[in-house]
């Protein structure tokens, strides 16, 4: 790692200003993805700010009905906690498929969400990418990209966002709230990260000195009918090639409401109203989750080796919805 | 009590903290960059921890950090100023091994013994959470620790011996 300075904060204004005078400054809680990187020397900050110690890590119901996770609750804490169990069961599922219990109880659900892609050419000092240094090129789109994206790529990043959590919190119709120097606000899930268009070295849309500071559950957690299907390379602790988040509501044998989010295949976790819109008043069958798949992926491209990503997001979509309404698939 | 002063005198860069590491308290000096498992390594001379990728794969570096399992090559040790931390030296009680260590012993749950502290800390750690109670749960939540002689099966049976034994986590 290279040599830093080191701040330790205990109030959430006090950690804005700390970011916000010194723009080598990142904030750290869990490090598990960031000192990673620092040892990598893709990350060097010239401060890091220590926020474990702020106010932040409860675990509570809203005036709404909802959940309001801290930025801080760790993982483990979130899949664990008995109302993520009860009453949104997708995303202990979906944390839980994600890491390692030791990660898992280092990794914040603040940094979680800015946890960053695990293209292995970002990491790779040795190689051009745009993330890591603008304008350098892109080594995967004619290397090595298996684990790469299918959906929303550019010609300047085809990494993937990889995240489990992050998945079932889009699916979930989540909140960010964040609070920086203009104050407080709150992000719909679905904006908080970006696609990588002509700036894939930004991952989110958070501006300078903005600070996590909870993730807001809605009162519907689709506990009846859900399902996380995750695809990897081996049985456990290993990033996803493909995931699906799907939810259902269902009235009679027919969607009164579907949602599906896909992990693994692009830039930040893949949602597509429309398709989902296609799915309303259909009768709940696998020839209803089919077509929806196939509309899901109708604009994926493959670059060579990941092309097989494409049925494979197609089966695991099908494979989610027989899940969640209860049919064997 | 006593308190221990760690190896490394302290340069201007270095800030001092105090880890509470096996019952003994001790005041270190350590750079901002210093990871938990250096500082306890290099800095404490506690050995039995050990380096395997430093990069949170393999779990190795695996200790107790207030009851909790964690990858102490990923933890810095100045963000843990005051912890209460259990390596592998400091699960023995009074001379009588803990259930975990017996088990691995009984199980024959090694071969070259390099993950092995890694692997007894995080089972404490498991038994602890207490998630696991059949073999798939317990290959699921010892995901982390990865060995390398394949000593998987004998693994498994001494950490279901010391769950089946119900003073594993007791004992810490």
């Amino acid at each position: 790692m290279n040599p830093f300075s080191y701040t330790r904060v205990t109030e959430v204004a006090e950690a804005v200003e700390a970011i916000s005078s010194d723009t080598s400054a990142r904030f750290i809680a869990g490090g598990t993805n960031l000192l990673d990187l620092m040892k990598e020397r893709v990350e060097q900050p010239g401060r890091l700010v220590d926020i474990t110690h702020l106010p932040l890590g409860e675990i509570e119901v809203t005036a709404r009905g909802g959940l309001r996770l801290g930025a801080l609750a760790t993982n483990t804490e979130v899949a664990y906690h008995r109302l993520v169990e009860r009453r949104y069961p997708l995303l202990s599922k979906a944390i839980l498929a994600g890491a390692s219990p030791q990660l898992r109880n280092m990794a914040s659900v603040g940094g979680y969400l800015l946890q960053r892609t695990r293209c292995m050419y970002f990491y790779d000092r040795a190689t051009p990418c745009n993330k890591r240094i603008p304008g350098t090129g892109c080594s995967a789109i004619d290397g090595v990209n298996r684990a790469h994206a299918i959906l929303g790529t550019s010609e300047h990043c085809i990494a993937t966002h990889p995240s489990d959590m992050c998945v079932a919190l889009a699916a979930l119709d989540a909140r960010v709230l964040v609070t920086g120097p203009g104050g407080e606000r709150s992000i719909p899930f679905g904006d908080l990260h970006r696609l990588p268009g002509e700036t894939p070295e930004l991952d989110t849309t958070l501006g300078r000195g903005e600070l996590i500071i909870a993730v807001e559950l809605p009162p519907d957690g689709f506990a009846a009918h859900h399902a996380y299907v995750k695809i990897r390379e081996r049985a456990s602790y290993a990033f996803a090639l493909v995931s699906v988040a799907a939810v259902l509501r269902l009235e009679g044998g027919s969607v009164a409401e579907a949602r599906i989010a896909l992990g693994g295949v692009a830039h930040k976790p893949w949602r597509d109203r429309r398709v989902e819109a296609l799915l309303h008043g259909r009768p709940a069958t696998r020839e209803s989750f089919w077509a929806a798949a196939e509309a899901m992926l109708r604009d994926a491209r493959g670059f060579g080796h990941n092309d097989f990503k494409i049925e494979l997001a197609k089966r695991a979509i099908v494979r989610a919805f027989a899940q969640a309404s209860g049919a064997s698939a | 009590m006593t308190i221990h002063t760690g190896m490394h005198a302290a340069p201007a860069s270095e800030t001092q903290i105090i880890l509470k590491v096996n019952g003994a308290v001790w005041r270190l000096a350590v750079a901002p960059w210093t990871s938990l498992l250096d500082a306890l390594r290099d800095h404490l001379g506690l050995t039995g921890t050990k380096k395997g990728c430093d990069h949170g794969q393999c779990g190795a570096c695996t200790v107790l950090v207030n009851g909790t399992r964690i990858n102490s090559c990923l933890a810095l040790a100045i963000m843990k100023d005051g912890a209460e931390i259990t390596t592998i030296e400091g699960l023995a009680q009074e001379g009588r091994l803990h259930p975990v260590q017996q088990a691995f012993i009984d199980q024959d749950a090694l071969q070259c013994g390099y993950c092995t502290p890694g692997q007894i800390c995080s089972a404490v750690g498991l038994i602890r959470e207490a998630r696991a109670t059949t073999p798939e749960g317990i290959r699921e939540l010892m995901s982390g620790n990865l060995c390398r002689c394949g000593a998987y099966p004998q693994i498994v049976a001494a950490i279901l011996q010391a769950i089946q034994l119900g003073t594993g986590a007791g004992a810490e």
